[in-house]
């Protein structure tokens, strides 16, 4: 193969990871009827707290593995806590979680602004590059998928987990009836709110992992503004783009990393003839498309050509219908 | 397994909805809970299966007293309830549903199939629940609980929105289940013929109190007795001279889903009323909306008196004086969270063309139309915390008084039998003043009694009955299941 395009596939998947982390996490987050809104000022904040606490940790001497666990310990917890509020706006106090997650966005982005001013363009930490033994001597996909940080080995783990945990046990049974419908996981016996706190905690530790993929990782560092902001908007539409199912979600986002690679290939060699506006709009455009095509009947009358339970399976991982009690409150 | 209900009670702001009821249900028996709505039955039923805790009172099974937090426990305890809308998860398969809140069940698959063939249930294991029917999903509901293990099984009210074959199949389950496992089995239920036809015995509850029991078989009229204080009179019903054409279907054809209506020609005259017959589904839902306008038929024609209104909008039936209300009153007919003054608001203002709204002047109107209409409520209450009955009630209030034509979808589902015989009070005041009426209905009594006309659907085909008078409820029944 190629070894130009190699290297382009494998940008685009380390480029993508920071997304896939964070769409992920969501996806936990909003299975579970709780739609935590604050993702690109979470992204923002966790990716500058772990900037920090890594180059702190590596000021005061100790070794540079621990200051980047130590980094991309304190981005989960701060996404956590983001989270921990959204959860607690939206279910303890009963207020409109999307109002909290609006606010919350805000507030932090800012916050990281400000915080983060002293720490501006300067070294720290990173995560190398770390081949898989192996593996990356696979033809073709060896040294596309398996020539990277460690963000992206997990970003793999975590898909498949993520997709075991929802569709092979009864623990994800539970996870995604309360927010399908809460009423009918309470009466089996399921501590619905207690649920959603966990997986909005732990969707939001998620994106603060993603947060330290980028500051740690991907575009290392800090910046004002930040490298990353609007990022977690894009994850939100991945998210939706992916219907809520994790391969879904993932290969939205390495479409989307993939677009966006093309449109500034094509930038930078400035003759293809098409306006720059455009250009950068292709990966919304796709998005959009693919939406379009996914809700309308065409999609419906090729699945029924396909047998019964393939048909049951496709439907599955290609519907776009969001948890039904996405955003809704439950009191028993 | 025998249950023991002891000095239950329960209230709900002002409303006592259980007064210190105490009762026994015995195992293989399957006793009827029968009441108006209203009467606290559900709420029993709620308490006795862990859904509600009760303000005082206890429970005994089998000679233990228990006490439960949450219908897990319940069910552990070997007490399962089919909830009036079945308790699952829609965007779950069957067999997700099966298995959710069940770990311990060794090869689900197996033994969801082999609960449902012994029962005759076609239950297909990957099928999305969300696209069963009602029937269907109260029957994943029993397998579901019997391979929980329960002892006695309570429904409530499953005989609403589910085809006759369906229930006798849910009976002949039920029976079954009484006297092959011994199981105690509580049908909820509003409906004197499901009860006669299934129970051993019944209780009464009325305004939250037990107010009778008795063995089988019995009366209607002695179970009316007991279900009412007072019964209003039926009104004879006078044939009306009948008015001009109000509305007319030429040459129809329509194509919804699996459905097709062909070549179905109707008019409807002011003065008469016309029943539509047929199981859900069979064609008289889409027949409604095409004649109010909410669907397009690919060919045929739609007059408002002479005039062709084929491809006018609803707003310009309605102005026309073509009036439809929907089966499903929260879902189409009315609007959960706005109040009855803002529904009153929306309604008149809105055919009125006016922008702004007077609002003083709409509570009143809102007021009079609740003590015209003897609605339990006020005009700040949010629609949704009326019940059911009073519902119905603020929807046909909201219909004008001299409509043209009144197309009605199942205007009494769910309903007691006192709150239906006072909607077609007013319904037959309007038809008096001149209004045709065009209403479905799943009860065959009520189409046999309030009809001049009826149309029976079955898979889209349609034959009208011309003489009601000389038609019974069963020979209704027959063409209902397609032996025309
Ligand atoms: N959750 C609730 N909140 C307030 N009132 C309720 C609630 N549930 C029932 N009620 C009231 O209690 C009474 C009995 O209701 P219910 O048990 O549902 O009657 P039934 O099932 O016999 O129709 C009714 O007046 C109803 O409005
Ligand atoms: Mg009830």
């Amino acid at each position: 193969m190629d070894s130009v395009l190699q290297n382009t596939l494998n940008t685009v998947v380390s480029n993508a990871t920071p997304l896939v982390i964070a769409a992920l996490g969501e996806t936990i987050t909003e299975r579970a009827g709780v739609i935590n809104l604050s993702l690109d000022g979470s992204l923002a904040l966790s990716a500058m707290v772990g900037f920090v606490a890594a180059y702190a940790a590596q000021r005061s001497g100790v070794s540079a593995p621990v200051a980047l666990a130590l980094g991309v310990t304190s981005a989960a917890l701060i996404g956590a806590l983001m989270a921990l509020i959204i959860a607690w706006g939206g279910i303890t106090l009963r207020r409109d979680q999307v109002a909290v997650g609006f606010i919350l966005t805000l507030l932090a982005a800012d916050l990281a602004q400000f915080l983060g001013q002293d720490y501006t363009r300067i070294p720290g930490p990173t995560f190398p590059t770390v081949p898989v033994p192996f593996l990356v001597d696979l033809p073709v996909v060896g040294p596309i998928l398996f020539r990277h940080s460690l963000f992206v080995y997990f970003s793999y783990v975590l898909l498949i987990v993520c997709w075991w945990w929802l569709f092979r046990t009864q623990g994800g049974l539970a996870h995604r009836a309360i927010g399908e419908r809460p009423a009918s996981a309470y009466a089996r016996g399921v501590d619905v709110n207690g649920l959603r706190y966990l997986y909005t905690i732990l969707g939001g530790a998620l994106v603060g992992v993603a947060g330290a993929a980028f500051s740690l990782n991907l575009k290392p560092g800090w910046a004002n503004p930040p490298s990353m902001r609007g990022d977690g908007w894009i994850a939100l539409a991945i998210v939706i783009f992916g219907g809520w199912h994790p391969f879904r979600v993932l290969l939205g986002a390495y479409l989307f990393a993939a677009l966006r690679a093309f449109a500034s290939a094509a930038q930078r060699s400035g003759d293809v003839g098409i306006p720059l506006v455009l250009l950068n709009a292709i990966p919304w455009l796709a998005m959009i498309l693919t939406l379009v095509f996914v809700s309308s009947g065409v999609l419906e009358r090729l699945l029924r050509v396909l047998p019964r339970a393939v048909q049951n399976r496709a439907r599955a991982l290609l519907r776009s219908d969001p948890p039904a009690a996405l955003g809704t409150r439950f009191e028993p | 397994m025998e249950i023991v209900l002891k000095n239950i009670s329960k209230r709900f702001g002002a409303v006592r909805a259980n007064q210190d009821i105490s009762v026994a249900f015995y195992s293989g028996r399957i006793v009827g809970v029968l009441g108006e709505n209203g009467a606290g039955k559900s709420t029993l039923m709620k308490i006795l299966s862990g859904f509600q805790a009760a303000d005082s009172g206890e429970i005994w099974l089998d000679g233990q007293r228990v006490r439960y937090r949450g219908a897990q426990e319940a069910v552990r305890a070997g007490l399962g309830m089919l909830q009036q809308d079945p308790l699952d998860v829609p965007a779950f398969t069957v067999l997700e549903n099966f298995v959710f809140g069940n770990p311990n069940l060794a090869n689900p698959r197996q033994k969801l199939a082999e609960l449902a063939a012994r029962f005759g249930f076609h239950l297909d294991a990957d099928a999305l629940c969300g696209q069963l029917s009602i029937a269907q999903r109260q029957q994943l509901e029993i397998v579901r609980l019997l391979a929980l293990g329960v002892r006695a099984l309570i429904l409530d009210e499953p005989t609403t929105g589910i085809s006759a074959e369906q229930k006798e199949l849910l009976f002949s389950t039920l029976r079954r289940l009484a006297r092959e496992e011994g199981m105690t089995v509580l049908l909820v239920s509003h409906k004197l013929e499901d009860v006669i036809a299934l129970c051993d015995e019944v209780i009464v509850l009325r305004g939250g109190r037990l107010v009778g029991r008795t063995s089988m078989p019995t009366t209607p009229q002695a179970l009316v007795a007991m279900m009412f204080e007072e019964l209003s009179p039926i009104d004879a019903r006078p044939s009306l001279p009948l008015g001009q054409t109000a509305l007319r279907v030429e040459s129809l054809h329509l194509h919804v889903d699996r459905l097709h209506l062909h070549n179905l020609n109707f008019s409807l005259r002011g003065g008469e009323t016309v029943g539509l017959a047929g199981l859900d589904g069979s064609g008289q839902e889409a027949f409604l909306r095409v004649c109010a306008g909410l669907l397009r038929p690919q060919r045929g024609r739609v007059c408002v008196g002479e005039q062709d209104f084929t491809h006018r909008s609803y707003r310009d039936f309605r102005r026309a004086g073509v009036y439809f209300t929907a089966a499903g009153r929260l879902e189409e007919g009315l609007i959960a969270g706005l109040t009855l003054t803002e529904h009153v608001a929306l309604t008149d203002e809105g055919d009125d063309g006016a922008a702004w709204i007077n609002w003083i002047d709409a509570e009143k109107r809102a007021a009079a139309r609740i003590a015209r209409y003897q609605v339990r409520g006020q005009p700040y209450s949010p629609i949704e915390t009326l019940s059911g009955g009073n519902q119905q009630r603020v929807l046909i209030s909201l219909l004008p008084e001299h409509p043209r034509a009144l197309l009605l979808e199942q205007p009494t589902r769910g309903l007691d039998v006192d709150s239906t015989r006072w909607i077609w009070q007013q319904l037959e005041a309007r038809r008096q003043q001149g209004a045709g009426i065009v209403f479905s209905s799943a009860e065959l009594d009520e189409l046999v009694t309030y009809s001049d006309r009826i149309l029976v659907f079955y898979e889209g085909r349609c034959v009208e009955v011309a003489d009601v008078r000389q038609t019974s409820a069963d020979a209704l029944g027959h063409l209902i299941g397609g032996n025309f």
